[in-house]
């Protein structure tokens, strides 16, 4: 099942001389279950990628598809509602409020979708539980290391019935071990039915992904998947 | 230990990475014992052979560990001469070379984090740590194969000369006033 997709993707920057190309029809598509790192250097237009993945920008042409629904139909308030519901993202910092505690965290898009603070906080708890912060959820975020606050950015991005999760750098500030661990649970949560899209310009990060997806100058360079065992090959070709 | 359980050994702590042929293991033996680093036991009556390392062993072991790796004692590098050469014979598209080069880097990448996730045991640790060399490794020609490509944009190379230069460049310098 197909989470998301962008079709023909187009995004420029100002006008005239002065325009800046920053993709040039990408097409993209990830499956339920899927994760696909996007790579290339500074200014090759993955953050924009990411950007208008999440509906957080808008296709200059092209359309993005979430769950079936083309963004650019939207309304603002209907694109707030469906990005709430559907779409979690995880940044390289700045991830969690620090105000609230790692529950409230989890819980709070859930109740700006409406959902009464007692549910909302069942889930949260059960998120964090998942992933393996069952103790954590009562402290605020400048009580926990940054690769604990990495999971809980994880577990709001994966909170009740979301299953596309967006991750921008989401191990730049940690160091090699905590930020292999925090893959390594974005890995667990995609195999258990989540689409995810991870931007890096790190390939070893890359490599946790089913594809990795090159990006030059706003256009798709390569696009490397994993070996095909070879009896997916005979299944293939029968 | 004898023959067939070294083999074992080393294998179970690299994870297979590098299949140690029994032939080879018997060769070195034999280097090792003329070379009194080690010495045979009496066979056991299933026929083996085991061997015991000898202090002068032990000491020559002390050494290996205690002496980085030289530079010097690494094979040398097929891609990088690869990439000087496409760049100097006419014809050949070095960035597609690079590009090839790269989508094989990453699957390998993909494949060695992909056993990573098999390997997760406290047992697992030398087997991952061999990995992890093999990731790292492959993360660095993945940066380099990305440098090149980004420098072939800047430094568009010019078309190569017929004549290569006539004299070393070594003699040249070795020519140089001191």
């Amino acid at each position: 099942m197909t989470i998301i997709e962008l079709r023909q993707v187009h995004r420029t920057h100002g006008r005239g001389a002065a325009v800046v190309h920053a993709l040039r029809g990408v097409s993209l598509a990830v499956e339920a279950g899927e994760l696909v790192a996007v790579m290339g250097p500074s200014g090759s237009g993955k953050s924009t990628l990411l950007n208008l993945a999440g509906g957080l920008d808008r296709p200059t042409q092209g359309d993005v598809v979430v769950d079936g629904t083309v963004l650019g139909t939207l309304g603002r308030r209907a694109l707030a509602g469906l990005r709430r519901r559907r779409i979690g993202y995880v940044f390289q910092d700045l991830n969690l409020l620090p105000s609230l505690t790692a529950a409230e965290n989890v819980a709070l898009p859930l109740e700006l979708d409406g959902l009464g603070t007692r549910a909302a906080r069942r889930l949260a708890l059960a998120a964090l539980v998942d992933v393996e912060l069952p103790e954590h959820g009562a402290r605020f975020p400048d009580e926990m290391s940054g690769g604990q606050q990495q999971r809980v950015a994880i577990a709001r991005a994966l909170v009740g019935e979301r299953r596309l999760i967006l991750a921008d750098e989401p191990t730049g500030a940690l160091d090699s071990q905590t930020g292999e661990a925090v893959l390594r649970l974005l890995r667990t949560k995609v195999d258990a039915g989540a689409a995810g899209i991870l931007v890096t310009h790190e390939s070893r990060h890359a490599a946790w992904a089913d594809r990795v997806v090159f990006l030059r100058d706003g256009v798709v360079v390569d696009t490397s998947g994993p070996l095909v065992a070879p009896e997916d090959l005979l299944k293939a070709a029968s | 230990m004898y023959g067939y359980q070294l083999r074992a050994s080393f294998e179970e702590s690299t994870g297979g990475t590098w299949p140690l042929n029994i032939g080879q293991v018997y060769t070195t033996l034999t280097r090792l014992e003329r070379d009194g680093l080690v010495q045979a036991l009496p066979e056991s009556e299933a026929g083996q052979r085991p061997y015991e390392i000898t202090p002068a062993g032990r000491a020559d072991l002390a050494v290996w560990f205690a002496t980085p790796i030289g530079r010097g004692d690494r094979p040398r590098d097929e891609l990088a001469i690869k990439l000087a050469l496409a760049i100097t014979t006419p014809g050949v598209d070095v960035a597609v070379v690079v590009q090839t080069q790269r989508g094989a880097t990453m699957r390998a990448l993909q494949e060695f984090t992909r056993l990573k996730t098999t390997a997760a045991s406290a047992a697992d640790l030398p087997w991952r740590l061999v990995l992890d060399s093999m990731v790292f490794q492959a993360e660095a020609e993945m940066r380099w194969l990305d440098h090149c490509e980004a420098s072939l944009v800047r430094f568009k190379p010019s078309p190569p000369t017929a004549a290569p230069p006539a004299v070393p460049l070594k003699e040249t310098e070795d020519a140089r006033p001191s």
